[in-house]
């Protein structure tokens, strides 16, 4: 008893040290649980596997309601480490038809935790991705004999047509710059590359869903956090019903085979672009899949660069086909008047400057004048017109009101088509003269651009929006592609009438001049007994051989369809841009060719012109 | 029954209460819809553990606590021979062969040989001629706790093993010199220090290893703290404190400023002198005193260069691994390291007021190892947050606390003892098990007292409390026996 009083202090040992031990261990409860929140991050990327659903992409039709785009299934085949036993590498190998050195190389990358961060071995990851139906039918009906290999279905875009390329445009997956400028996309998601594919990427892709899973230690789902309270389905991308008629698009695209250049058809009424053809083209099937990328660098490549939208991105001189637009300008601004006349002798000829025309009646008034398409109207007329100090004070007042008028008709500018690169051309103002030629310049420093050569430049589309202008006899609707979107309204700027600064009596005197032309004059070759076509020739003039270039429209009284033709090198344009034009034409109203024109069509396709090898 | 603790047994049933709410949340396991009492899951097992827990503890209160002292010895010898054979019986778990399989049910003998134990050393200890100071006395008090101690360790039960240190808390407040417990202390300090730094090198001079150092310098600092508390002497300390201190300091200025060396050696030869100088005075005085501490700072020495060794040589790579990354040397987030890591992560997202009761998700997609067992304590964390931890190791706490109120008011030392017995080994759980959860102590495998699941350990817990509980209430009836 004397020991145990002796000692009996040590009690407040023993019951200070249990204190100290709880206060060190609350202390420390504190700094984890309430100091930081990087536990709490740590556990919520622990627990939760935020799984992406993919929304199917929205189809695209034709204008008729034939299918053009859609998604097929693909096949990625998944491999769980964990469960792969007793695999026969040799026969899994034959059946996937690769290598086992692809096969080793492939294990090794899943495993590398460097490459592939997420690495469990017991979560599927992804072994071989892509695959089609045919590549993965062997594989299928061996697969009970690997076991820890699944299938993943994905969609893969699919074109039912060879055609309309760079319109439709493609997929691919996204760069770092795509997830950099909108945090939608994760590595590995699909994007609209080119083309409808990627100007209406927003419409197409729809809105990926989300589901909340939760994973347990070993990388195993154990289902949605909450009960799913948190997911979200995906919806579905919206569907397009393009404005191309797809069988006048292969009729365009048959014509070009073998030429440079490109066909543009526009519906007047509409702004809706029947066909664009830009050739060379490529088929838009071998850019899906596994095997886009090598593609890809092949038309990438290609020399006569296949992958560049001629009809949007190609800037040409317009020729003869911009003498309408002169006309008009000349006769809103009272240069001239219908009847008026200048004398052509074989050209314009001022002083030692000579523009060169062909041999016709002289003088004549304008209607025969674009008909025959003469030089030395259009050169006389502009030379008035920027030597008319009365009206204009000074040549740059002159060049200023000219380029107005320009772009009123939708030169200079892009048009604003709902396609990705379309270029603006060259339509040049007083300032670049200014600084081109000094501050003493005048008509005749410029003449060339009366007649669609010198610093003019156009893209087929303006070309062909010219012809739609003048159809309608003195307004366009913006060009575009795409008529509908499933389930929302097309975009305003598609339904707006762009009046020229031309007034409508003065379109009709042009459109009469474009008539003369298809009865009697350079195109005659488009007349027909179906319906009045009006058309205008060019030839353009260019370093080598002349680039065949077509405007016109029909029917006269009530288009349907305006077309523009552009073969680089083509030589006259009658040689292929007035045919081709009619073909289109015929095509478009009467739904079909007839068989004298079925076969200049099929005489047109097998035609090549030789380009060299030089890059264009 | 008047007399029985109620209070303790109310902290009692307010931390099994607790301890069934976590194991439901440790073993839940999504869309399973919430059916607990199902005896296929552990929340339902555990019910069953609790509920026979509770008809043992009345049974134990019914008992009269004489017999506890008149069977003592043979319970522990019974115990002591269960042990032995354990291995035999058992089959193995992950390793373990302390398991013993009776019917559906595993018992683990270990968890009962405690209370054995606990009641057998209070018995010897309690006899009126007892005198831990005597050494064949205190010998066999230590053998008493070593055996069951070494029985354990070959069923390779290393954890449950340890807990018998618990009864050295108890020894010291039966007197034993508290020098024991500080140089087990300092021997832990020693180690964990020397290898914790062993490779980091003191204020940028390369030759010197701060883990040495520190050694040195606590094995000196202790030396002299064990001279001033020991001795008389007043002066000599002051002057061995000074000249060591002085050296120490200035090599470690010339080594800095003038030529870099390894001034552990300078060290060395002051502990080894005041070594010298101790048994000078042992012999001088006659005072075995002297020796005692001499032979203090002789073993740390030794320990130190043995630790090194051990760690250098003898231990194998993935032990030393282990070792290195319980010291936080290294970082192994998917091998030693993942279930403190993950455990701290389960903790720590748990916050202010935790998830809630079943929304933890570290511990219900099992990142948590051992989560329903011996990392019970990430639920609690989890789901129940700061405040629930709070609250769980307050109640410990008072639990222990009341624990010692109640020892102090035993009539006899055997019933004192009995009570330290059950606290100390109460404590060394809580301490153990919580620290591990929280990355303070090393991951030693031991249950936390009415949490962990399990039937074996709470009913070990159970009788270790209600025999204490039953002798508690009969010390009236004692003390009135004896006035009588």
């Amino acid at each position: 008893m004397e020991n145990d009083r002796h000692f009996s202090n040590r009690k407040y040992v023993l019951g200070i040290m249990a204190t100290l031990i709880v206060v060190v261990y609350l202390v420390r409860l504190f700094t984890l649980q309430l100091m930081s929140d990087d536990f709490k991050r740590n556990a919520d990327s622990n627990a939760f596997l935020k799984r992406i659903q993919f929304p199917a992409r929205g189809a695209m039709r034709d204008r008729t309601g034939k299918l053009l785009v859609y998604n097929q299934p693909a096949y990625d085949i998944m491999v769980v480490m964990s469960e792969m036993q007793d695999v026969d590498t040799l026969d899994l190998c034959q059946s996937l038809g690769i290598t086992r050195e692809i096969f080793d190389r492939r294990m090794e990358e899943i495993r590398d935790r460097n490459r592939n961060p997420g690495y469990s071995s017991y979560t599927q990851q992804l072994f071989m991705n892509q695959l089609s139906a045919e590549e993965f039918s062997t594989f299928q009906e061996k697969l009970f004999r690997f076991p820890g290999f699944y299938i993943q279905k994905r969609t893969i875009r699919q074109y039912v047509y060879p055609n309309a390329a760079h319109i439709l445009g493609d997929v691919g997956e996204v760069s770092p710059a795509d997830i950099e400028a909108d945090d939608y996309y994760q590595s590995g998601d699909y994007i609209g590359k080119l083309g409808v594919e990627r100007s209406y990427e927003r419409q197409l892709r729809g809105e990926k869903g989300v589901e909340i899973l939760l994973r347990d230690a070993r990388g195993r789902i154990k289902g949605n956090y909450q009960h799913g309270k948190f997911d979200r389905s995906p919806i579905p991308g919206k569907n397009l019903t393009l404005s191309i008629d797809i069988e006048l698009q292969q009729l365009g695209e048959r014509l070009m085979q073998g030429k440079l250049g490109s066909i543009v058809a526009i519906e007047p009424a509409t702004g809706e672009v029947l066909c664009m053809v830009s050739s060379p083209t490529y088929d838009p099937r071998i850019m899906v899949g596994r095997q886009r990328g090598r593609n890809n660098r092949i038309l990438t490549a290609d020399p006569m660069k296949p992958l560049l939208n001629r009809a949007i991105m190609g800037q040409y001189p317009p020729g003869s086909t911009f003498k309408t637009s002169q006309a008009l300008t000349f006769l809103e601004e009272g240069i001239i008047t219908p009847q008026t006349t200048y004398p052509c002798s074989h050209g314009f000829h001022f002083g030692r400057l000579t523009v060169g025309c062909h041999g016709h009646a002289s003088p004549i008034p304008l209607v025969p004048t674009i008909a025959t398409s003469c030089n030395g109207y259009f050169c006389w007329g502009l030379y008035y017109m920027l030597g008319n100090r009365k009206k204009y004070p000074t040549v740059q007042d002159a060049m200023t009101t000219w380029k107005d008028y320009m772009v009123s008709m939708g030169f200079g500018y892009p048009l604003g088509i709902d396609l990705p690169g379309e270029k603006r051309g060259l339509i040049p103002n007083a300032d670049f003269y200014d600084k081109h030629l000094g501050k003493s310049w005048n008509g005749l420093s410029v003449i060339s651009i009366a007649i669609g050569q010198g610093e003019v430049n156009l893209t087929p589309l303006q070309i062909a929006n010219l012809g739609a202008t003048i159809a309608n006899r003195g307004y366009y609707i913006t060009p575009h592609v795409v008529k509908e979107v499933q389930g929302e309204p097309l975009d305003s700027i598609y339904k707006i009438r762009h009046y020229t600064k031309v007034s409508k009596p003065n379109y009709e005197v042009v459109v009469a001049g474009m008539r003369q032309a298809v009865i009697g004059g350079t195109c005659h070759a488009a007349n027909n007994s179906w319906y009045e076509v009006c058309g205008k020739t060019g030839t353009a003039q260019n370093r080598g051989h002349d680039h065949s270039v077509f405007m016109g429209f029909a029917p006269k009284d009530d288009p349907k369809i305006a077309v523009a033709v552009y073969v680089e090198n083509g030589g006259w344009g009658a040689t292929y841009g007035v045919p081709f034009g009619a073909l289109i034409m015929e095509k478009y109203i009467n739904g079909e060719l007839s068989p004298a024109s079925e076969e200049k069509a099929e005489a047109f396709a097998n035609r090549t012109i030789n380009y060299g090898s030089t890059e264009r | 029954m008047a007399s029985l603790d109620w209070v303790t047994i109310v902290i009692y049933i307010a931390l099994l209460a607790l301890g069934w709410m976590s194991v439901c949340g440790a073993t839940y396991d999504f869309g399973q819809e919430g059916n607990f009492f199902d005896l296929s899951t552990r929340s339902g097992m555990q019910i069953v553990w609790i509920v026979s827990s509770f008809l043992l503890a009345s049974v134990l209160l019914g008992i009269d606590e004489r017999y506890y002292d008149t069977f003592a010895y043979v319970l522990y010898l019974g115990f002591m021979v269960l042990l032995l054979v354990t291995p035999f019986l058992a089959h193995d778990i992950k390793g373990s062969m302390s398991w013993i399989k009776i019917g559906k049910f595993s018992l683990q003998p270990a968890e009962f040989a405690k209370f054995a134990t606990a009641l057998c050393v209070a018995k010897y200890m309690g006899t009126n001629d007892f005198d831990i100071s005597k050494r064949l006395h205190f010998l066999v008090t230590c053998v008493l706790v070593l055996l069951p101690m070494g029985l354990i360790i070959m069923q390779k039960e290393t954890g449950s093993a340890l807990v018998y240190f618990a009864f050295f808390l108890m020894f010291y407040r039966e007197g034993m010199p508290g020098a024991i417990l500080f140089t087990g202390f300092s021997a832990v300090v020693f180690f964990i220090v020397g290898v914790r730094f062993s490779e980091t090198s003191l204020w940028g001079i390369q030759a010197i290893s701060l883990g040495r150092f520190l050694v040195f310098l606590l094995i000196w600092l202790f030396t002299v703290g064990l001279m001033r508390v020991y001795s008389n002497l007043f002066a000599p300390v002051l002057r061995v404190f000074a000249y060591g201190g002085g050296l120490t300091l200035a090599a470690l200025f010339f080594s800095k400023f003038v030529i870099p060396f390894d001034i552990t050696w300078v060290q060395l030869g002051v502990c080894v002198g005041l070594i010298v100088y101790l048994l000078f005075l042992a012999v001088k005085h006659h005072v075995a005193r002297y020796a005692y501490i001499a032979l203090f700072a002789i073993g740390a020495l030794t320990l130190h260069y043995s630790a090194d060794h051990l760690l250098n040589h003898t231990l194998q790579a993935h032990q030393r691994t282990r070792i290195r990354v319980l010291l936080g040397m290294e970082d192994d987030p998917r091998g030693v390291g993942y279930n403190v890591i993950q455990a701290k992560i389960a903790i720590g997202s748990g916050g202010l007021r935790g998830k809630g009761f079943l929304n933890g998700t570290q511990t219900k997609l099992k990142y948590v190892p051992e989560q329903e067992t011996d990392f019970i304590f990430c639920t609690v964390g989890e789901e129940e947050g700061f405040l629930g931890c709070a609250v769980v190791l307050l109640l410990f706490l008072f639990l222990i606390l009341r624990l010692i109120h109640l020892a102090e008011r035993q009539p006899y030392a055997s019933g004192r003892i009995y009570g330290y017995c059950v606290l100390s080994i109460f404590l060394f759980h809580v301490f153990i098990n919580v620290g591990m959860v929280l990355g303070l102590t090393p991951v030693i495998g031991i249950p936390l007292p009415f949490f962990s699941y399990g039937g074996s350990s709470l009913w070990g817990f159970t009788i270790l409390l209600f025999i204490f509980l039953r002798m508690d209430a009969g010390r009236n009836r004692f003390v009135n026996n004896r006035a009588n």
